[in-house]
This record gives structure tokens, C-alpha cells and sequence, in this order.
């Protein structure tokens, strides 16, 4: 039976609005999505205001400026603050997105804010991603050769190494796969997007001799096949890349070795 | 004191860490047939590696002539002779093979027309010994090494045995009475247990402290956690002093663009528009190693010659060079050009600064990985069951300011290094260490009251305090009087930490502790470094003292050695650099005189 509506103990609750920081001219406000699971209560929306005059112009400067000022149990994973770690990514504004390269500035009105949509959330805006990295793994995400290495590199023309831009880039951030509808719904059994950009990034590659392997790999009817180019995935990457169209590239390989 | 329970693990070897060094350490262990595992806060592919983007060095010579002896020239006068020759030769003769080795196991390099991996320039890496104009040693993937390197031996590791325990936080290492390392206590975040791992080998590549600054292109999960627990341990850290400046970091984000940019043809120029480091390294120029540069900024700037309303930054030009240069070699800080600095670099400058980026101090180590301390017999002495690589390590190869792209090197060279070495001493049969009940009890003691802290100070706020202090007093150039500001603040903020407010009681996922135990750690970083770099009355690298600013290799050529006690109070004591090579001119290593301390011009 399909259940239309959040479990009662998953329904989000309104929370606390935590007061205005004294004598600041600039403020901006947050709602963010909290969840503790030590009290198992339901889930809620607390309002901060930032002081845009103490704070940096990104999402996670404000998030950080929270933690750090307002309120210290406010729990998120962050590293590197520059876009290329992937630890930042939550649902900013209605769009997943990594929370340091996403400006204040572009957002209209309160920033809401909650955790990677269809995830288990374990804290806050912390989902556990272990499903998401166990598919990764499952594509087997290294290069895998039959000859013999050579004393030096592997020779690779530019040509081939070209068609790894746009796909080697990937962070791992999970925006792609948790903003996909199809992988909503069958996220134990397809792949998602982020997982088959990786797994045609090792199939392209030049150097890469088991491409008939991999493609076996994912000869099944939900590890690829359940895309349906809705194309949120290609709209949400941060990085710019295109998951549906590495997708649509390994359903076009899939056909042609049948024709071949 | 709450009652904690220990979930139990037995292993050979326990990395601590999944950066470049730490997976390629754990992958190395699992090839020699230990039991490993690997503990770290954050998801293999979160670490900080992933951030480096310029390139690894190594004389592969698919852009023309080079050698490991060139390579190991400029190194050795990139650290401005505080480098051990012997790991310096090390690193430089065994890089070719690791960035081969990193090429088959899948790394997307970018390419030279006949199909070989590309190789750009990059600050300090000359030809002729020196003389000859700069080599093309640094192997790229676009502007994006680090990340490709990372990513790769990360889906490597997946290959091997090991077993990896992502998002449990090393808390403290398990000692013995006879000063061997036993093992490590970890929490488990997501559901807030602890672990104890008992193991014949403890690795530390923990990464560095950016984080003890206010501007650092650091993660923020660079909190030296490492030098922490070593530093609690009742051991020394080596050379912390010395703090590497990235001459680019982007002015007011504090994130990084890369040398490469420089090597690709970027340039410098002041308010005048003048590409002033022709004026202070005429060979070089803006290929100069990175002390050089960030200060030569620093006096521009000082001199009034900054750009911006506040004349208080440089710019850096890219937008002479073909956009398809840009677009295939740099797209990566385009991007990061564009977010942080709302720059379009094909069109307009990037406002730049010198930005806290590396420390060349950290855990004393030989060039095998082992952990040095003078205190069990001798300047050269190691510490059993315990190793240190990567950022985290003092082995000495970067000495007194680190070269460009010499960083990944490190990582893959000495990881590999410390499970080859783990392989030849390593008892297979030894047993596990059995449990230590007093060394538990003690961690545990730590733990609790720091998750209990009840003070009257934040743990953000004595860590802004922190980071301010360090930025105002231990920076590009220091004084006398800045350094004994430096030590008298940093002296009065320690005892702060046994006054610190945690606001979060969980065990899961409690970030505000986390936070608190890494602030530990970065005090005890910071404070080693303010005092060890008070005391070192010369100029040497990264360390520029205006009081003294010429190198003084009769009293100063050695190794500072920083003990911190729980009250903040600082011992230090010196080794000897070691200045014997491993290989004899005779058997084709590099001549002594050619590595013997000269001046220092680029």
C-alpha cells in the first residue's frame, strides 16, 4: 500500500525561534530542519537571524554563524568550505545543493534548510549516505586492466582523456541521487544518477580494460533502467556535471553491444 | 565520571587518518598481510587531499630533462637546508615510481600530446641544480590533483582487506608504561559508542593545523589531531615554527588558487601595475619557492603598495592567457574564482593574499614513518608501535618551508614507506597488546569532562580568541615583540580550556564536542608553535624574523623539539639535522657540495 503521507513521528513540527542578536542592523533569517535522536521526537523547524554584518556571504557562513554564536548543538557536516569535498550538501531553499558555494545572496526571502531529501536522517541536517557509498563500492570505482602494467604510465590520448571531463569531477555529495525521484522510490535497488556517472566514468576510460564486465554489472532491471530522464539530477549538480546524460550514454552502450 | 563502555577491536595495524597518506598507508598494510584498519573523522573522500590541486612532483621527464638530484637540489634548498637529506633523497628518488603507481591504479592525469601524463611548472622546481631555468616536474590532473588522487585511492582501498571505520573521532592514543603505543580510543558518532582498537602499529596521518589561524585554506577538520594526542602522550613535536603562507589564497575567503596558475603563466603585480617579484627573483620571478613570494606580497603591500580601496592585497593575472588554457588546465579555481571572489578570470585579476596553507612541523619521524623520541636514547630514537606520515609528519622533507606539489609526494612516498617498513619489523607473531586499564581510565577522564564542560567560554569563542592570536602574532614576518606577544597570549588563553562551556550533552553526533577535542588539539599546535618560533633567533623559510633576519646555520641548522604540558607550559629542546644523504656520490647520489648550505637566491 502506497503511504501518501510522512509517518506521524516523521511529520515536521514548528520549533523554537531563537531571539535576534542584539543591536544588528542586517539580519537574515534561517529556518532549519532539526532533529534529535536522543529524544526520538518528532522532527522541527527552529528560526535563527543571522547578523549579515558578522558573516560571510555564503549559506554555510550563516549555518557556521549559528553553530558557533547562537546556538552550538546545530549539527551539519562541513570540511573544506570551497565546493570540492562534498560533505556540505543539504536542501537549501527547496534544491539540494553544498551549503558553502551556495550565496546567501541568491536566495529571496528566509533560507530554509533541512537534510538531503529521502535519506534516514541520524541528527539534524546529518543523513546517513552508508546505502549511497555501499552502491558506489558496487560498481567497483577503480581501474581494472588484464595486461600487464607498464614499467611507466599507461599511454592515454588526449582525445580519451578528454572524455573524463565532466565525469571524473564528481564529489560523492549525493545532491544527484537524493534529489531524484526514481531513486526516492527505489533507492535500495537503482543505482541513482551520482553512483552511474562514476560507474560510466570507469567504463570510458581508456585505460580500462572489463568494460564488458561493468556493463554486465549493470545489466538488471532497476540498477540503470529505472532512470526515466526526469533530470533533476543534471539541474541539481553543484559541480555542473550531468549524471543523466552519463546514464543515457551507458543505455546507448548497452544497446550497441546488443547490436554489435 | 559516567560510565563508558569499550566495544573491542584487535588489529596489527590502526591508521588514523584517510587522507593520501593515511589510505595509501592503509592500503599498503593490507598488501603486507596485516589486519588493518583505518579510523577517521570523515569520510575517506572528505579529507583535505581532496582540496590540493596543482600537482605532485616527480622527475618523470615527459617535458624534458630532469632527475631525481635536480628534484632532491630543490628541495633540499626549498627547505632552506633544515631538510633531512636522507628523506629528501628519499622522497625525490622514489617519486617517479609512486606517481606511476598512482597512474595504473586509475588517477585521470591530464596529457602531453604523445599520451604521457602532463607535467606543469611550479615554485622552486629548477633545472641544473638550480641554475638552469625552472623544469615542468608537476605532474597535473587539470587544476584538480588532489581530488583525482584522493578519489582514486580511495576506490582503491575498496579493493583491499582493510577495514575502514569512517566517522569515528580518535580521541586519544593508548600508551604503555614502556612508552609504546598500544592503540587508540575512537567514538563511533552515529550512534555514540566507543572503541577501543589495541594494535601492534599506530599511524598517525592526521593531516595539519591550519585551523590554529583565522585565515587558513585549510578544511576546518584541519585541527592537527594528530600533534594532539602525541603532544598528550608526553611527546615532542618538531619544528612547528615553521608555517607555510600560500602566496594565493583568494583575499577575504581565504581559498586556494593554485601555483599551477603561476605556472601556467599567471603573474603578480602590485598597485602600479608592476610585476614586482621580477624585481626580488630575477630567475624565478613568480616561480619562486613560496616563503619568498608571500613575503616579497607582504613588504609590497606594507610599502603601500597593495591594490584595492584598502591597498591591502596583490592581484594575480590570469587574463592574458588563452581561455582554452584556462578551461583545460584551470578550470577549477575558475570556478572558485568566480564563486569566492566574483572574478571572471579570462577578463579580470584575482584579489589575492598570502594565506595560511601548510606546516612543515609536526610528529618527528624518520623516513621510514617512525615516530622520534630523543628521550628513549638518543637524538634518532623511536618510539615502538608508532608512526607518523604525511601532513601530520616531521620526517624532515620539507624543512623550513615546503615546495609546491613536494606535498602529494609526501603523502604517497611515506605512506608506502611506512607499511614496507611495517613489513620488515613487525613481529607477525607478537600478540596484540593487552588491555590497559590505567591508560583507558585516563582517556575516558578526558573525555567525559570535556563533554560535561560546564565553564564560562564557548568552545568557538576561545577558538576565534586562538585564531586571531596566531594570525596577528605568528605570521609571514615576526618580530621579538610579536612572538613574545605571541607566547604571553597564547600562555594567558590555555587555561581557557579547563574553562570551556559544551552545550551539547549527546554522544551522537555531538559536533559542539567534537569541535571542543579538536580546539585541544589546535591549542597544543599553536602554543608549540609561538614558543618554538620565539626561541629560533634567526630567519630561516617560512620563519622570517625582522630581528633577525639572516639564516644562521652555525647555531640554528637543527630541529626544534616542543613538549606541552596540560597547563600550556612549553619545553623545548634541538636535534641534529641529518646532513648524510642516503646514497654515496660514488654510487650516483647527489655531491655533497652541491647540498651544502649556500645562500638562498631564486
Amino acid at each position: 500500500m502506497v503511504e501518501l503521507r510522512l509517518p506521524k513521528n516523521s511529520q515536521i513540527r514548528t520549533g523554537k525561534t531563537w531571539p535576534k542578536p542584539a543591536g544588528a542592523t542586517r539580519l537574515r533569517e534561517f529556518k532549519i530542519y532539526r532533529y534529535d535522536p536522543d529524544t526520538g521526537d518528532n522532527p522541527r523547524t527552529d528560526t535563527y537571524f543571522v547578523d549579515l554584518d558578522d558573516c560571510g556571504p555564503m549559506v554555510l557562513d550563516g549555518l557556521l554563524w549559528i553553530k558557533n554564536k547562537v546556538d552550538p548543538t546545530l549539527t551539519l557536516r562541513r570540511s573544506c568550505r570551497e565546493g570540492i569535498c562534498g560533505s556540505c550538501s543539504m536542501n537549501i531553499d527547496g534544491l539540494n545543493t553544498l551549503a558553502c558555494t551556495k550565496g546567501m545572496s541568491e536566495i529571496s526571502g528566509t533560507i530554509a534548510i533541512y537534510p538531503l531529501p529521502h535519506m534516514p536522517v541520524i541528527k539534524d541536517l546529518v543523513p546517513d549516505l552508508s546505502t549511497f557509498y555501499a552502491q558506489h563500492r558496487s560498481v567497483e570505482p577503480w581501474l581494472k586492466t588484464t595486461d600487464a602494467a607498464p614499467d611507466k604510465e599507461w599511454l592515454q590520448s588526449r582525445a580519451d582523456r578528454e572524455k573524463l571531463d565532466g565525469l571524473y569531477e564528481c564529489i560523492l555529495c549525493a545532491c544527484c541521487s537524493t534529489s531524484c525521484p526514481s531513486y526516492w522510490w527505489n533507492g535500495e535497488k537503482y543505482l541513482g544518477p551520482a553512483v552511474l556517472l562514476q560507474a560510466y566514468r570507469w567504463l570510458i576510460d581508456s585505460r580500462d580494460q572489463t568494460t564488458s564486465e561493468r556493463l554486465d554489472n549493470l545489466e538488471d532491471p532497476f540498477k540503470l533502467y529505472r532512470c526515466h530522464t526526469i533530470m533533476n539530477c543534471s539541474k541539481a549538480c553543484p559541480k555542473g556535471l550531468n549524471p543523466a546524460k552519463a546514464i543515457a550514454e551507458i543505455k546507448k552502450m548497452m544497446i550497441e553491444r546488443k547490436a554489435a | 565520571m559516567a560510565s563508558y563502555e569499550l566495544i573491542d577491536h584487535e588489529f596489527d595495524v590502526v591508521v588514523v587518518g584517510a587522507g593520501g597518506a593515511g589510505l595509501r598507508a592503509t592500503l599498503g598494510m593490507a598488501e603486507q598481510g596485516f589486519n588493518t584498519a583505518c579510523v577517521t573523522k570523515v569520510f575517506p573522500t572528505r579529507s583535505h587531499t581532496v582540496a590540493a590541486q596543482g600537482g605532485i612532483a616527480a622527475s618523470l621527464k615527459n617535458m624534458g630533462p630532469d632527475s631525481w638530484q635536480w628534484h632532491m637540489y630543490d628541495t633540499v634548498k626549498g627547505s632552506d637546508w633544515l631538510g633531512d637529506n636522507d628523506a629528501m633523497e628519499y622522497l625525490a628518488r622514489e617519486a617517479p615510481a609512486a606517481v606511476y603507481e598512482l597512474e595504473h591504479y586509475g588517477v585521470p592525469f591530464s596529457r602531453t600530446e604523445d599520451g604521457r601524463i602532463y607535467q606543469r611548472p611550479f615554485g622552486g622546481h629548477m633545472t641544473e641544480f638550480g641554475d638552469g631555468p625552472p623544469v615542468q616536474r608537476t605532474c597535473a590532473a587539470a587544476d584538480r590533483t588532489g581530488h583525482a588522487i584522493l578519489h582514486t585511492l580511495y576506490g582503491q582501498s575498496l579493493r583491499h582487506n582493510a577495514q575502514f571505520f569512517i566517522e569515528y573521532f580518535a580521541i586519544d592514543l593508548i600508551m604503555g608504561d614502556d612508552g609504546a603505543c598500544q592503540g587508540i580510543i575512537a567514538w563511533k558518532l552515529d550512534d555514540g559508542t566507543l572503541h577501543r582498537f589495541r594494535a601492534k602499529l599506530v599511524v598517525l596521518a592526521t593531516g595539519g593545523y591550519g585551523r590554529a589561524y583565522f585565515s587558513a585554506t585549510s578544511a576546518h577538520t584541519c585541527t592537527g589531531d594528530g600533534n594532539g594526542m602525541v603532544a598528550r602522550a608526553g611527546l615532542p613535536l618538531q619544528d612547528m615554527e615553521f608555517v607555510q603562507f600560500h602566496p594565493t589564497g583568494i583575499y577575504g575567503a581565504g581559498c586556494l588558487i593554485t601555483e599551477g596558475a603561476r605556472g601556467e603563466g599567471g603573474y603578480l603585480v602590485n598597485s602600479e601595475g608592476e610585476r614586482f617579484m621580477e624585481r626580488y627573483a630575477p630567475n624565478a620571478k613568480d616561480l619562486a619557492s613560496r616563503d619568498v613570494v608571500s613575503r616579497c606580497m607582504t613588504l609590497e603591500i606594507r610599502e603601500g603598495r597593495g591594490v584595492g580601496p584598502k591597498k591591502d592585497h596583490i592581484f594575480l593575472h590570469l587574463d592574458h592567457l588563452d581561455p582554452k588554457v584556462l578551461h583545460e588546465r584551470l578550470p577549477g579555481i575558475s570556478e572558485s574564482a568566480k564563486i569566492f571572489a566574483g572574478v571572471d578570470l579570462t577578463r579580470e585579476p584575482i584579489p589575492v593574499l598570502p594565506t595560511v596553507h601548510y606546516n612543515m612541523g609536526g610528529i618527528p619521524a624518520n623516513y621510514h614513518g617512525e615516530v622520534i623520541d630523543p628521550a628513549r636514547g638518543g637524538p634518532d630514537a623511536t618510539v615502538p608501535g608508532l608512526m607518523a606520515v604525511g601532513e601530520a609528519a616531521c620526517a624532515s622533507v620539507h624543512g623550513a618551508n615546503r615546495l609546491g606539489s613536494n606535498s602529494l609526494t609526501d603523502l604517497v612516498v611515506f605512506g608506502r614507506a611506512a607499511a614496507l617498513r611495517a613489513g620488515k619489523v613487525l613481529d607477525r607473531k607478537a600478540r596484540i597488546p593487552s588491555v590497559n586499564r590505567l591508560a583507558d581510565e585516563r582517556i575516558l577522564a578526558r573525555f567525559d569532562r570535556l563533554r560535561h564542560a560546564n565553564g564560562s567560554v564557548p568552545t568557538a569563542e576561545l577558538r576565534e580568541t586562538m585564531q586571531r592570536s596566531m594570525q596577528e602574532d605568528a605570521a609571514v614576518f615576526r618580530t621579538a615583540e610579536s612572538l613574545k606577544s605571541g607566547v604571553e597570549r597564547m600562555s594567558a588563553l590555555y587555561p581557557g580550556l579547563k574553562d570551556l562551556k559544551v552545550h551539547d550533552r549527546s554522544l551522537i553526533w555531538n559536533s559542539d564536542l567534537v569541535e571542543t577535542l579538536e580546539l585541544e588539539n589546535l591549542m597544543a599546535s599553536a602554543i608549540t608553535t609561538v614558543v618554538s618560533a620565539e626561541a629560533r633567533k634567526e630567519s630561516r623559510g617560512a620563519h622570517a624574523h625582522e630581528d633577525f633576519p639572516d639564516r644562521d646555520d652555525v647555531n640554528w641548522r637543527k630541529h626544534t623539539l616542543a613538549w606541552v604540558d596540560d597547563d600550556g607550559r612549553v619545553r623545548l629542546d634541538y636535534r641534529p639535522v641529518h646532513v648524510d644523504p642516503l646514497t654515496p656520490e660514488a654510487e650516483g647520489g647527489i655531491p655533497l657540495k652541491k647540498i651544502a648550505p649556500k645562500a638562498r637566491v631564486y
